[in-house]
């Protein structure tokens, strides 16, 4: 039910824009987002409302947080070896 | 792969059973479809909780449904999700083949035009689901009263995650070690409303993405905090969930509706666990504007749903499942919906 699908804004006008789901052109309505988007902008659409913009650069930071628990277990394996 | 190593290295760490449950039912079915379950270690559990908004709409609720759809010159909307959940005698698919004036909506705002389109009709439009939805019914009223559109109501059955997520802790009735909180929810909410959980019951949570690569970090983030002994609520999903969510969205919510307390099915009243119109929206409140009885049955004998929202059983554990009980013919609220725990279990389990 709370299905929220990432969508790119094709086209904006006023407090409308066209989105591309997968594919599908969609009119979702840009008024409980947030801040402004633009066209090219990714917006989360839930039941044709745009929820929020989506920020990039999240599998960076998944990269990042993976590693440091790698680190963590290394150290706490040192630790237990003296 | 490195992310399954680490996890079994924390378990290993943590070195006692750790129950971790999803309250969300996209979450559930993630974690079926990705057999995520198959590569934990055996220390760790994944339980399923309160999730799906369709499965705890109460029977009485689609019963009254039914009845709005049934009055003269009303033309009930809905989302498709809520057309086979059985009500005491039939759900609103079965009213609908009996002659009763039902339409699916994809989106509220599409109750506008059909409201627009038939202008002799009262449109009442059945607004089920968590705080993701809330607000965009908020945001229709709003346009339905800019454009004069007066022929549009709302019968509203909305329910609060964090309400449902306290009770799950005060009953005591299942240990729960860390949650795995939903995604789009937060997206409006954000992460202040589970401040409660690391506070008050000391137990980490993680809001969480919904792809199995993000449900693995949100299990990752949560053992961590178990380790470090420092609950809080982390955010996995960063690319959708802010902290304060979305500002604008609980605005439209807050005017709105207010909180009041909720019939869950499978688990009872939930004091201020639900969201009806407020006084300023009264001439669009389908229940203060339509006279309507209902007298609802209880919920069907044997089934174990609301031992299984409260994660306290499995779906096989219940008499009913897979048996009495099929996604073709739900008899309890957890088969109904497609993310329901029982509906999931049926799905993937029994392949």
């Amino acid at each position: 039910m709370c299905l929220a699908i990432p969508s790119k804004i094709i086209s904006i006008d006023n407090l409308m824009a066209t989105v591309d789901v997968m594919g599908a052109r969609r009119d979702v309505s840009l008024i409980l987002l947030p801040e402004e988007a633009d066209v090219g902008d990714y917006v989360l659409v839930h039941a044709g409302f745009a929820l929020q913009k989506i920020d990039e650069e999240t599998a960076q930071e998944s990269l990042k947080l993976w590693r440091e628990y790698a680190e963590f277990l290394e150290k706490e394996a040192m630790y237990e070896d003296t | 792969m490195q992310s399954k190593k680490i996890i079994d290295d924390f378990c290993h760490l943590i070195g006692k059973d750790i129950n971790i449950m999803e309250v969300c039912g996209t979450h559930t079915v993630s974690i079926f479809k990705s057999g995520i379950k198959s590569i934990l270690p055996n220390n760790l559990k994944l339980l399923s909780g309160p999730g799906c908004p369709v499965c705890v709409t109460s029977i009485e609720d689609i019963d009254k449904a039914i009845a709005y759809s049934m009055l003269d010159d009303a033309i009930l909307t809905t989302f498709g999700d809520m057309m086979r959940v059985p009500g005491s005698d039939m759900s609103l698919y079965e009213a609908k083949a009996e002659g009763a004036r039902i339409e699916i909506v994809y989106s509220p705002m599409e109750c506008l035009k059909i409201a627009e389109k038939n202008k002799d009709k009262k449109v009442i439009f059945f607004s089920a689901g968590f705080e993701t939805t809330a607000p965009l019914t908020a945001a229709t009223l709003v346009e339905a009263e800019t454009r004069g559109i007066d022929n549009l109501f709302v019968f509203s059955v909305h329910k609060l995650v964090p309400p449902a997520l306290r009770l799950l802790l005060q009953s005591g009735e299942v240990r729960i070690d860390g949650f795995i909180l939903p995604g789009h929810v937060s997206t409006i909410i954000g992460s202040k409303p589970y401040e409660f959980i690391p506070e008050e019951f000391s137990i980490p949570c993680c809001i969480t993405g919904f792809g199995a690569e993000d449900i693995l970090l949100g299990i990752t983030m949560i053992l961590k905090q178990i380790i470090d002994n420092k609950p809080t609520v982390d955010i996995q999903y960063k690319r959708s969930v802010k902290p304060e969510g979305n500002i604008k969205a609980i605005e439209f919510m807050n005017n709105t509706f207010s909180v009041c307390d909720s019939n869950w099915r499978g688990i009872g009243v939930l004091p201020q666990s639900g969201l009806k119109l407020n006084e300023k929206w009264a001439h669009r409140d389908s229940e203060k504007v339509f006279d309507i009885k209902v007298q609802s049955k209880p919920e069907p004998k044997g089934c174990q749903c609301g031992l299984i929202l409260r994660g306290i059983k499995t779906p096989p554990e219940c008499p009913l499942f897979a048996k009495f009980c099929t996604p073709e013919h739900p008899v309890g609220a957890c088969m109904v919906s497609s993310e329901g725990s029982c509906s999931a279990y049926y799905k993937y389990r029994l392949q």
